[in-house]
């Protein structure tokens, strides 16, 4: 399938910084695509190469079909971009926020005003839809902000950081937008702290460490890279770590004495957890902590990079 | 195209005001108390040379004055927009880059257009008169209002570059004090020391209000025979001219690098 987000060599540095050391990127039509690192990996920088926002000091990048840097115009014409910080217009309500950009997109006064109840609908704002965006929660800003971008249909959707500051249940709202926007066929690129957000999202997760590509691939691929789930245990009195380990069999590992931790993978999913709990039980051992753990960004770096957290 | 767009930013300035009318009240109350206080309650104290009355002299540097309070406001609404991620919306989107600054600059022209309309009414209630005609007394007033227009951009300029509300808001007071009283817009010059006199005959400001002086036939009460005393009104349409080319293009250029600075 054709790219529509394709970057090569791409590079940007800051004064004594360098932001991007040559990032290569392909994202076919229709697709999402997850950056995903930490702070200053350089995802934002990406986002705003790509959204035409910042220039790129070497390599080159086309979006939708057009250079960012030789026409920008063009590529402006084709995407949306929603920042870190939802931007809207917090004096103005909901409504005159998604007027002003049908206005300036060329719908016209009763076009704009048409679209915007539109979008007002579907993100679930219309009884909101007369007050201040300053009032609104940041769950509602979020969906706003996303709706400011769908004013006219983009060929490309840049989200960067879209859950940050959310609570898990708007967080779980605006990913059941954002996979609307993909089923009707448009492209993502979002970044991401989390892990389980390019998982939920992404078709393709790129891991970006201090500017440069640590690892591509789906989710599947690294995950297998970096392993599954696990189950930790932590005990009561750290003196039963012998007899847990006994009691929970050889596959118990990253045993911990002083903490009387141990932990178990979970090879057969939630069988695994029901069996480790009746071991348990069964030699009469005082459990404090019991939970399945996923693997996190940290454990990624660690795992492809063998560095605790590449900065 | 640069139009519609312009109408619709400016659209949204308006509206920002109506939602805010605290800044509205700062701009038309500001020039109203200097209005009253020092045109009504200090008018017999303050002795002017050749024994003019002070209202009929200070009424075209309270004009310069409003024109001053441009700066702030716009300085201040464009470091808003930049801290807020509006203008990163705004430059994402295939829109032209001129309408999200000029409609920044048309509000705050409108914003010291009521402030001058306001303590103009207010002046002409406790004795302040035009002594020309119709024209030169709008010539008048188009000349503040192109001196509203310079610092409107000249705030711009400020915000793109401090991109700091408190830091450009301190600033703006620093505007308003050292434009309206290193001029003539208050004081004959006289009493300035002689290098300070050059560069206050020469501010803008002090050529607007001279030039506001003859225009409307109110006392000019400035000896000097510098050129820019004599002639005020091309000196103020030339000195406006070059600034607001030179401001305009460096906004310009910082808006268009207004991304490249790291948050």
């Amino acid at each position: 399938m054709d790219a529509v987000v394709e970057t090569h060599q791409l590079r940007k540095s800051y004064p004594g910084h360098e932001a991007l050391r040559g990032v290569d990127l392909h994202v076919p039509a229709g697709t999402v695509l997850g950056l995903l690192g930490h702070n200053g990996a350089g995802k934002t920088t990406t986002v705003r190469v790509l959204a035409t926002l910042l220039d790129p000091d070497g390599g080159s990048a086309r979006v939708a079909g057009f250079d960012v840097a030789r026409e920008p115009h063009e590529v402006r014409r084709r995407i949306a971009l929603a920042g870190q910080y939802a931007a809207v217009d917090t004096l103005l309500t909901g409504r005159e926020n998604l007027v002003l950009l049908g206005k300036l997109l060329r719908l016209g006064g009763r076009g704009a005003r048409a679209r915007a109840g539109e979008l007002l609908d579907r993100f679930g704002l219309t009884a909101a839809a007369d007050r201040p965006a300053g009032t609104y929660s940041g769950g509602m800003r979020r969906r706003l902000d996303l709706a400011c971008c769908l004013v006219t249909r983009p060929a490309v959707l840049f989200l960067d950081e879209p859950s940050a500051g959310l609570d898990p249940a708007s967080r779980q709202l605006l990913w059941a937008e954002v996979r609307e926007q993909v089923r009707d066929g448009i492209t993502v690129v979002l970044t991401t702290q989390y892990l389980e957000e390019a998982d939920q999202l992404a078709d393709r997760i790129t891991v970006l460490g201090a500017g440069s590509v640590v690892a591509e691939g789906t989710p599947e691929e690294l995950k297998r890279k970096v392993g599954g789930e696990w189950l930790g245990v932590t005990l009561a009195d750290p003196a039963d770590v012998p007899a847990a380990a006994t009691a929970l069999g050889p596959a118990a590992s990253d045993v911990d004495r002083t903490a009387g931790r141990l932990s178990l993978p979970l090879d057969d999913g939630m069988a695994t957890v029901a069996a480790a709990a009746t071991a348990l039980s069964r030699a009469g051992l005082e459990v404090a902590d019991f939970a399945v753990r996923r693997p996190s960004l940290d454990d990624v770096f660690l795992a492809l990079t063998g560095k605790e957290k590449a900065a | 195209m640069i139009l519609t767009e312009t109408a619709a930013l400016t659209g949204r300035r308006l509206l920002r005001l109506r939602r805010s009318p605290g800044e509205l009240l700062a701009v038309t109350l500001m020039p109203l108390t200097m209005v009253v206080v020092m045109g009504y309650l200090l008018d017999k104290t303050i002795v002017m040379p050749g024994g003019v009355g002070y209202l009929d002299f200070m009424m075209a540097g309270i004009g310069a004055q409003v024109a001053l309070t441009a700066f702030g406001t716009s300085a201040v609404g464009m470091a808003d927009d930049l801290r807020g991620g509006l203008v990163d919306r705004f430059r994402s989107l295939p829109i032209g880059r001129v309408p999200v600054l000029l409609a920044q600059s048309l509000c705050d022209l409108l914003l010291t257009a009521v402030g001058m309309a306001i303590s103009a009414a207010v002046g002409w209630l406790i004795g302040w008169r035009i002594h020309t005609g119709i024209l030169p007394a709008l010539a008048g007033f188009g000349l503040l209002l192109a001196l509203a227009f310079l610092l409107a951009w000249t705030g711009i300029l400020a915000g793109l570059w401090f991109r700091s509300t408190p830091a450009v808001n301190s600033m703006s007071g620093l505007v308003l004090v050292v434009g309206s009283f290193l001029s003539t817009a208050f004081v004959p010059p006289d009493g300035l020391p002689g290098w300070l006199h050059a560069i206050a005959s020469w501010s803008p400001v002090s050529t607007v209000s001279t030039a506001c002086r003859r225009l409307w036939g109110n006392p000019v009460a400035d000896t000097g025979t510098s050129f820019a005393v004599v002639h005020p009104v091309p000196v103020a349409l030339a000195t406006i001219a070059v600034l607001l080319a030179v401001v305009m293009t460096a906004a310009w250029r910082l808006f268009r690098s207004a991304a490249e600075k790291p948050r």
